[in-house]
């Protein structure tokens, strides 16, 4: 019963497989983190899931939906959104207003509507207005919610594309090492936002680097190590599993 | 106070046929609300989705000519032939914006140039339709029962009124969700789409608002000036209108109006103050200083002084 079931998935570069056929799944409401050396496939991964990348082979389905072949923008309609590894915000916009395009497949008013100044229209701005205030103050960015995002410290910038992505109330929520750049404190108040999440019944995938904040908060980590699954499961397994501990002390370890 | 200058002004802009008797000044203002909303329907555009079209004469000639056509041919009022102008430069910004905007950037320039060009050598050479070079004469000023717009004073009306209804439409699109989406696909195209913005649907929404927009500015010149001539389609109309959208400020609701407004009386000042000659040195030395001092444009350097 996995949610976003992933079978065969392969990308290549010029050649260079970074996918070698990949399979894993996500399983309903649980955090799953995707772990391994840089280099190992992990933002290809999510770039071949959300469409982003179109993958050699393989295919990818969400409550058995397939999404492979699809575009972004229609995976984000199907209940998958992402985050980037890189921070992605709206940089002259407002918090709000980047809050509010996140918003964007919550509103339904067509062109015509909107020229029409139809009343509906005004109804439904006022109802996407009271929900961006409510993700702000679930980030805790209510007191920035003027400010241009670009002039935000980095860890908020991050909150901003977490509160954009959230905004879109995704069914899965795939998170581009979320807490690169943040400091110690704000790295926690993620960790706790990110469980609350799922006890709402989010499912989320993880790509991290820091393992404490993984080890943390996963229900089932998974292993890449060029472009190959090495290993899958609960936490504690992973931490003890020989060919993680091999690919992360490298090839030297092995004697 | 800002309420009082807004008050002001628009009594103004409602008696000004009233107080502006010399029929030369009054056309120079008519000139400056048709191109009022030629620059809010570029900026649409160039503003917002951040794609420049340097082909905007295009929509801007194919209204001109669908409006002179079907007023003279099959003696369409004005008021079926506007909305037929608008529809038919909309159409173009469908077909140009289904062709360009799946590569976008500089293909979308190329595309818009190249059709600018195209259109303007069919309005050269198929005289049958078109009269050629010598264009269309004699295109009917729009009446209502008991009421002509053959005059000035009263075409003013008609454009101010248009004027405002584009205003209205920019402003209504720039603050519903698809504006934002523009907006959005400026600032960050890959984020946009991950939260579902359809990037080839809404710059497609935006091109063919845009042209429909540029449709009626051309019907209105064509019912006004009278005639239409493959001049329309001129380039440097285009560059006309991106100097007002950016001098004026891009991505603002006022900005265009401004830009509008300053370079249609700018050279017509200068022609009266001094000779061809020094005519576009001056306005050349101008928009220098201009992109120089206030690069955002006039409207967001003001705006920033004013916080």
């Amino acid at each position: 019963m996995a949610t976003l079931s992933v079978e065969d998935l392969a990308v290549e570069f010029g050649g260079v497989a970074a996918l070698a056929g990949v399979s894993f799944g996500v399983r309903t409401g649980t955090i799953t983190s995707l772990i391994g050396p840089n280099g190992a496939g992990k933002t290809t991964a999510f770039n071949a899931i959300t469409g982003y990348l179109r993958p050699r082979r393989g295919r990818v389905a969400l409550d058995d939906v397939p999404l492979t072949g699809h575009r972004p923008c229609d995976i984000a309609r199907r209940g998958i959104v992402r985050t980037f590894q890189k921070t992605s915000v709206f940089p002259a916009l407002s918090v709000h207003d980047n809050v509010m395009v996140g918003l964007h497949l919550r509103g339904r008013a067509g062109v015509l509507a909107i020229l029409g100044g139809r009343r509906a229209v005004r109804d439904e701005e006022a109802r996407l207005i009271t929900e961006a205030e409510s993700v702000m103050t679930f980030v805790g960015l209510g007191h920035r919610r003027d400010e241009a995002a670009s002039a935000l410290p980095y860890g908020e910038q991050r909150l901003v594309e977490l509160a954009v992505a959230l905004a879109a109330r995704p069914r899965l929520l795939l998170l581009d090492e979320p807490g690169a750049g943040m400091t110690g404190g704000e790295k926690e108040r993620l960790i706790e936002l990110i469980r609350r999440l799922r006890d709402d019944g989010l499912t989320v995938l993880l790509v991290e680097h820091d393992m404490r904040l993984v080890m943390g908060i996963s229900d089932t980590v998974i292993v890449l190590n060029h472009g190959r699954v090495i290993a899958e499961g609960p936490p504690a397994a992973i931490q003890a599993h020989p060919d993680v501990i091999r690919a992360y002390l490298g090839a030297s370890a092995r004697a | 106070m800002r309420r009082l200058a807004a008050a002001l002004g628009a009594a103004a802009m409602l008696t000004l046929p009233l107080w502006l008797a010399s029929p030369y000044h009054l056309h120079v203002v008519i000139m400056a609300g048709i191109f009022t909303i030629l620059a809010l329907s570029l900026n649409l555009l160039l503003g917002y989705t951040g794609q420049l079209s340097l082909g905007h004469a295009g929509f801007f000639g194919i209204g001109a000519y669908t409006s002179a056509l079907l007023a003279l041919h099959w003696e369409w009022p004005f008021w079926l032939a506007l909305p037929s102008a608008a529809l038919t430069a909309g159409l173009a910004g469908y077909g140009i914006g289904r062709l360009a905007l799946k590569v976008r950037g500089a293909y979308f320039v190329l595309v818009t140039i190249s059709f600018a060009g195209v259109i303007s050598l069919i309005s050269i050479n198929w005289m049958e339709l078109t009269n050629g070079p010598l264009g269309l004469p004699g295109v009917p000023a729009p009446e209502l029962p008991g009421l002509s717009f053959r005059t000035k004073g009263a075409y003013y009306y008609l454009v101010l009124a248009a004027a405002g209804l584009s205003y209205l439409v920019c402003h209504r699109v720039v603050r519903s969700r698809l504006g934002r989406a523009f907006v959005a696909l400026r600032e960050n195209e890959p984020l946009a789409e991950s939260v579902g913005v359809d990037p080839t649907r809404t710059l497609v929404a935006a091109a063919v608002l845009s042209a429909a927009m540029a449709g009626v500015a051309g019907s209105l010149y064509a019912h006004y000036t009278r005639f239409v001539s493959p001049e329309v389609f001129l380039f440097s109309y285009t560059v006309t209108m991106v100097i007002m959208v950016v001098a004026g400020g891009k991505g603002t609701l006022l900005g265009p109006v401004v830009g509008a407004i300053l370079f249609t009386a700018l050279p017509e000042a200068l022609r009266e103050a001094m000779a061809w000659q020094w005519q576009m040195v001056a306005y050349g030395l101008l928009l220098v200083a201009l992109v120089f001092f206030l690069p955002r444009g006039i409207v967001p350097t003001v705006a920033s002084w004013r916080r």
